[in-house]
């Protein structure tokens, strides 16, 4: 080969390996993440607030962001659900989203594995932001997927349990209940009949009562779902079996399936004014953070108060957490725009000030350790009470998979199966979610 | 030795020219079929053995995806049924209902325009607002229809919380909404010859066999009209059931919140939900395909079956 190919050869595979290493060190992997993240640009925006107050916050967020980074715009466009991001993450275009927010924490396995956001570890690098210490280590954890990061938390929610003090009075119940033992004998001694249903009920146990989810009843049995083979372990996990013959008993003891499902389909919308724990048609609920805001709203005539919910017995020194998901945040693979759009997410979910000020306004927990930390971040006695359970230790969120939720849409078709009486062999019934949650991760993966 | 006579060359260029020409008015059709229909028919089957995301290259599965829809997936059998179910259980009541509305209020001589627009009305209501007033109407708790119903002393159902009542739930729903099918009979019924029914009263033909001898082969184009129209939109039948659902489960939205398709007990899962949820909500377009193309052939197996039953339906002069 003559001196000078050889020569342009060397200098072509140098420069080629430069841009790659620098991009590489710069969190510009992925293709079109070349951008001067000082250039002037106009990002797009979508998040799923649509509540006049909510929007408002994000907004006044968004042009504190604007003010310190002039070259940069942002377009906002509010009332985003995960249909609508899905599609536009896929399409891509002019007016397809840069940065993205989804409440549905279950989808950041999905939007991993299927590269639909990128990756944000290299741009965590390079800004010197370590997930693990920036972030609580619960919503560090969920929102990554096999070492992918491609979200970051922007707020988190936490759920534990709203009680009727004035009810609790009423009935005797000096303390809320710290186990499940105790829990049971609460809902039974709050619980009015009336003819065929309830005047007031202690607790609607039921998996569509709402936030009564399974995941959410699962957090405090210590339900783990997955073997260390990454497989579907709800019928080899006794915590899942403890849970389900716990919440059928509770079913049982109140009248059944039948009657208690009936005077759900009586109740209030969980959004609306008229939800049962404000009209005081059951006594305590299993919620997150913002019914506190949501009941103070409605001026309740009773007095309410909130506590972790319940543990089962065996593992009462666990008291104290809780549920744990929120809301996350990502930068769509396809955008041209990936370095500004970093210096977006990086704004909204790690500058203390506009996480708290967020917090605030919206009424959910912080997801940094500093915000959490600041003394700027309000101190309701009630919004307090998740914030500490969003701290604890123990508290969880269910692991990623490649299905998103899929698989706790599955296991929780069996446990109304279960709950309604038309499933009874209880260890059968596991073995088959575990195929078909198998069977389903299979053909996504 | 015979001698094939060759076109002359003016002949040729005529016969070009009205080839082209033909194309020509052809065009817009051809495109809209190619682009419309075609080219997303063949791309539907060539993803139907791929697997892609919408976000990484289609890779080759054979028939994995085949395999999944027809064996694994829980929601594909139970779809199919509510859908042949609705099918033949919907359309005739709908076809049967509309046909009743239309014959009666033709005949009324007095109020027929109050009539005609009470039963049209509910049709211009959007179909969420229609099925989520419906599901109030119908909520077993709270709902004026089961108040009425005890007080008469009949049976409460639970409607749209019952598996064994969420689809004559849903035809109800699809009777109250029959302003469409209605208009299209009363026309088609004021356009009977009046003089058939002269002639069949001077034969002393009864009120049924007036409908059965005179109306019904007058109005059967109408009839098979309504009958192929009414099952190509069940087979798409999406928006009411998946409300009804919805706002029937009480899982409307919000985080941590887990929507149970087709409650109760999978009872009002359609087929066109089961292709949305596996393409759109679970990333999964080879299977999607595959439940689209099911749709596609037995929409293809009632349309067919039905244009060959057409003599029983339509003279030759149709």
């Amino acid at each position: 080969m003559p001196t000078y190919r050889r020569t342009t050869a060397v200098a072509l595979a140098a420069a080629a390996s430069s841009a790659l290493l620098l991009s590489a060190c710069t969190g510009s992997n992925d293709a079109g993440a070349g951008d001067d993240p000082n250039a002037r640009t106009t990002l797009t925006f979508w998040h799923g607030w649509s509540a006049p107050s909510e929007v408002a916050a994000i907004e006044a967020n968004i042009k504190t962001f604007e003010d310190k980074h002039p070259d940069i715009k942002v377009k906002v466009v509010k009332g985003i659900t995960d249909e609508k991001l899905n599609q536009g993450l896929r399409t891509g275009g002019s007016s397809a989203p840069d940065v993205v927010s989804s409440f549905t924490t279950d989808s950041v396995g999905r939007f991993c594995s299927s590269r639909a956001l990128t990756d944000l570890g290299p741009f965590l690098d390079t800004s010197g932001i370590d997930p693990a210490t920036t972030f609580l280590p619960q919503m560090a954890r969920y929102t990554e997927h096999d070492g992918t990061r491609c979200t970051v938390p922007l707020l988190g929610d936490a759920y534990g349990l709203y009680y009727n003090k004035t009810a609790f009075k009423e009935a005797g119940i000096t303390a809320p209940p710290k186990t499940l033992s105790e829990f049971d004998a609460a809902v039974k001694k709050l619980t009015k009949a009336k003819g065929d249903g309830f005047e007031r009920l202690g607790f609607m146990p039921l998996y569509l009562g709402y936030e009564t989810t399974v995941e959410h009843y699962g957090g405090q049995f210590g339900v783990t779902y997955v073997d260390a083979g990454g497989k579907s372990n709800t019928a080899g996990d006794p915590a899942v079996k403890a849970m389900f013959t716990w919440q059928k008993k509770l079913v049982d003891d109140l009248g059944g399936y039948q009657k208690l499902n009936r005077f759900r389909t009586s109740l209030g919308d969980e959004w609306g004014a008229k939800h049962p724990f404000h009209t005081g048609q059951v006594a305590m609920q299993l919620d997150g953070e913002w019914r506190g805001k949501m009941a103070t709203d409605a001026e309740l005539d009773f007095e309410i108060g909130a506590a972790p919910f319940p543990v089962p017995d065996d593992r009462a020194a666990d008291y104290g957490k809780g549920y744990l998901s929120g809301t996350v945040l990502g930068i769509a693979s396809n955008s041209p725009r990936k370095n500004a759009a970093w210096e977006l997410v990086k704004y909204l979910s790690t500058d203390t000030d506009a996480v708290v000020s967020f917090a605030n306004a919206i009424h959910n927990v912080p997801s940094t350790m500093a915000a959490l930390k600041s003394p700027k971040l309000n101190n309701d006695p009630l919004y307090r009470t998740f914030v500490d359970i969003a701290q604890h230790p123990e508290s969880s969120h269910a692991p990623s998979s490649v299905n998103g939720g899929a698989f706790l849409l599955t296991l929780q078709d069996h446990a109304i199966a279960y709950e309604k009486g038309a499933e009874k062999d209880l260890d059968a019934l596991l073995k088959k979610n575990d195929a078909q949650v198998d069977k389903d991760n299979e053909q996504a993966g | 030795m015979t001698t094939v006579p060759v076109p002359s060359a003016a002949l040729r260029a005529r016969r070009r020219r009205s080839a082209l020409r033909t194309l020509g008015f052809l065009s817009p059709w051809l495109v809209g079929f190619s682009v419309f229909f075609a080219y997303p028919l063949i791309a539907t089957v060539y993803f139907s053995f791929m697997k892609y995301d919408g976000f990484t290259a289609p890779s080759w599965v054979g028939l994995k995806n085949w395999a999944y829809v027809f064996q694994d997936n829980p929601f594909f059998w139970p779809a199919l049924r509510n859908t042949l179910w609705l099918v033949l259980v919907m359309v005739t009541c709908r076809v049967v209902f509309g046909l009743g509305i239309g014959v009666l209020i033709t005949r009324i001589r007095t109020g027929a325009g109050f009539f005609r627009t009470l039963f049209y009305l509910p049709y211009l209501a959007p179909p969420v607002a229609a099925t989520v007033s419906f599901v109030f109407l119908l909520n077993p708790g709270t709902g004026p229809v089961n108040t009425i119903l005890a007080a008469i002393g009949l049976g409460e159902p639970d409607w749209f919380n019952d598996p064994g009542w969420s689809k004559p739930s849903l035809t109800l729903l699809a009777l109250w909404c029959i302003g469409d099918l209605m208009v299209i009979f009363m026309a088609s019924l004021l356009d009977v010859p009046k003089e058939q029914y002269e002639a069949a009263e001077l034969d002393g033909a009864s009120a049924w066999q007036r409908f059965r001898f005179v109306t019904l082969p007058n109005i059967s184009p109408i009839v098979l009209f309504a009958v192929i129209t009414g099952v190509i939109a069940t087979m798409q039948y999406y928006t009411e059931p998946l409300v009804a659902a919805k706002v029937a489960s009480g899982v409307i939205g919000g985080s941590g919140q887990h929507f149970e398709p087709g409650y109760p007990d999978k009872s009002t899962l359609t087929v066109p939900q089961v292709v949305y949820n596996l393409g759109f909500q679970r990333f999964d377009t080879g299977a999607a395909c595959v439940v689209a193309l099911v749709l596609f052939v037995l929409a293809m197996v009632f349309t067919v079956f039905l244009m060959r039953r057409r003599s029983g339906f339509m003279s030759p002069e149709d």
